[in-house]
């Protein structure tokens, strides 16, 4: 049969043959290599979009492909960096076009971690939908599952308890510092400083020991669930936090002197992989890469969900895009989510951890013992899962790279009809060849660093 | 969390309606993604909308107004093909390479309509709702011609 199938132009014959319909398009679907080609072998009009869209101008109107000057130097080479490389965090593979030393063109090849996570969503119900998407973006676990609950709840049209919803706060909170710490660490291996390698992964160890003595696992959670949180906050989580909160502190101080104020790091970093304002907005660039720019959007201050509106923070914003200020801003992020986690420490509320709404949250152990209507929810729950009113939904949240969003169709039943997640660091990709064009190749080291973007979720 | 609206379009009318809304003052296309509707054709939809097999959802974000608008394009199945938003927002590019890619709907004059997440050379749009979980060989990619 698939012989038959690959007679390209044959598509309505092999149709009739009832053959799967998605087969029915297999002439068109290759559409030929993912790969960056030589110019040589790229069509005028292709190249010249490729330019429009990485030179992309104010206003972010379209640009006439006819209008664009394309220079042809005579020694162009095309060099691949990863998939597998130390430097491009997880597997990456970055194609660029070089004259001499200096890129021309850039492509990310992506896709080699793909594990088709949305098709997994789909087989899921809602109630296993967590541990499938918190592997997504597998540095900041807990945005991934806050997603997919919102997403989720919103559907249901459920209220969730104000503890859960501070406790979601403060790890989502947490979570930022490890992630950011995280990137602080492989930034500075990056750009040769193996210090701030065994520093990050140091203070990251802490947020991480803290996630571990909540939720039983240092990583992939499944914590943050449709109807509130999994369980409530172990006894002394304070004292933990405390002492986050105050060895975190003087340690990014510490960063500052062993790199903000070192020349040999602000060589690496200044006037590098420098991105606009505007072409950050034209290539829906979110989260720090924006904030770089100079534009002071966050949703946790703009379009603020759960109790984002009830803490005070500042939202830190740089002022030329390159690589420096995503260095700043991550840095002071890390400030500003302490800042917003002692004050969550304050106002934490007692009540409940989830909903009381026994057809979204399993009984107690002990009251299946003692009534058969608890037997009878916690069964249909674990057996078939709870239905969720049709509908479709966009829930968008602020995770560590930027906007992390969730699409969710329900037909009614008890598991996604869809699932889409629209992964910041997919998008954030995108920037990469503006901030790569006319650098040379010793900063797209930084640059793709920079980034940070996480393979597991730009391939998901 | 503030609504988002939704709106939905015709396929003919989908670029102008997304032009206008950009001039409207939503600057930055947050998602395009795709809904295979194969299993569910009689979804509620609003009078006047023909429920076609593939939908495409776009969602586009204000940072001047702090509002999201959603527009949601039926694509039939017969012709899955719609107009690409790359020149309106070129952030939009590897987000459209996506459905193409997972469900099969082309985008016209996109620039660079290759698979992103499947290997080249990958039949079939995995996403579909016909797409037969686990019935499909695992496929892999050969090396310069070999194999």
């Amino acid at each position: 049969m698939a012989e038959n199938v690959n007679n390209h132009g044959d598509a309505d014959r092999v149709a009739e043959e009832e053959i799967p319909e998605s087969y029915a398009f297999i002439s068109e679907t290759s559409e030929g290599a993912q790969e960056l080609h030589e110019q040589t072998e790229t069509s005028r009009y292709e190249l010249a979009t490729e330019y429009g869209s990485t030179l992309r101008l104010p206003e972010g109107a379209g640009v006439d492909p006819g209008d664009i000057d394309i220079e042809f130097a005579d020694e162009k080479m095309i060099i691949n960096l990863g998939p597998q490389h130390p430097s491009t965090h997880g597997v990456l593979r970055v194609m660029m076009e070089l004259d001499g030393e200096v890129i021309l063109r850039t492509k990310p090849v992506i896709g080699y971690l793909h594990t088709g996570m949305e098709k997994t969503g789909e087989n899921l119900t809602y109630l296993q939908g967590p541990t499938n998407v918190t592997r997504m973006d597998y540095l900041s676990p807990f945005s991934n599952e806050l997603v997919f609950s919102l997403a989720t709840e919103k559907l249901l049209g459920i209220e969730i308890p104000d503890r859960a919803t501070w406790i979601r706060m403060l790890m989502a909170e947490l979570n930022r510092c490890s992630s950011h710490l995280m990137w602080m660490a492989t930034n500075g291996m990056d750009l040769g400083s193996s210090s701030m390698m065994i520093y990050g992964f140091r203070e990251r160890e802490m947020v991480l020991s803290f996630f571990e003595k909540v939720t039983g696992l240092r990583m992939n959670h499944n914590y943050i669930r449709p109807g509130g949180v999994a369980a409530d906050l172990p006894d002394g989580w304070e004292d933990d936090v405390m002492s986050i909160l105050e060895t975190i502190p003087g340690r990014l101080d510490e960063y500052d002197e062993l790199l903000t104020g070192q020349p040999i790091f602000r060589e690496r970093v200044d006037n590098v992989g420098i991105i606009t304002a505007e072409q950050a907005i034209a290539l829906s660039a979110t989260g720090p890469i924006l904030r770089s720019t100079g534009v002071a959007w966050d949703l946790r201050r703009d379009m603020p969900y759960l109790n984002y509106d009830k803490v005070e923070f500042d939202v830190i914003v740089g002022s030329i895009g390159d690589c420096f200020d995503r260095y700043s801003v991550r840095l002071n992020e890390i400030r500003e989510s302490l800042r917003i986690i002692a004050q969550i420490v304050e106002k934490m509320p007692a009540g409940d951890y989830k909903t009381q709404d026994r057809k979204v949250t399993p009984p107690p152990r002990v009251r299946i013992d003692e009534s058969m209507e608890a037997l009878i929810h916690h069964f249909k729950i674990y057996t078939e899962g709870f239905k969720v009113p049709e509908g479709e939904v966009y829930v968008g949240i602020e995770s560590a790279r930027g906007e992390i969003g969730c699409y969710m169709v329900s037909d009614g039943s008890a598991k996604p009809y869809r699932m889409h997640i629209r992964g910041p660091s997919f998008v954030n990709l995108q920037t990469l060849p503006t901030m790569l064009r006319g650098g040379i190749i010793a900063d797209a080291i930084a640059s793709i660093s920079s980034v940070d973007p996480v393979l597991g979720e730009v391939d998901r | 969390m503030s609504m988002s609206e939704v709106l939905h379009v015709e396929r003919s009318n989908y670029l102008a309606t997304i032009a206008d809304l950009k001039s409207q003052g939503f600057e930055m296309c947050v998602d395009v993604t795709g809904v295979d509707y194969l299993t569910n054709m009689d979804r509620p939809l609003p009078d006047g909308v023909i429920a076609e097999r593939f939908e495409v959802v776009v969602n586009l974000l204000s940072l001047s107004t702090k509002s999201r608008q959603r527009i949601r394009v039926q694509v039939p199945e017969d012709d899955p093909t719609i107009e690409t938003l790359f020149f309106l927002y070129p952030g939009s590019e590897a987000m459209e390479r996506e459905i193409y890619d997972l469900l099969g709907i082309r985008f016209l004059n996109h620039p660079d309509l290759t698979r992103i997440l499947m290997p080249e050379g990958w039949e079939g749009h995995p996403l579909r709702k016909d797409y037969a979980v686990g019935a499909v060989p695992v496929q892999f990619k050969s090396v310069n011609g070999a194999g």
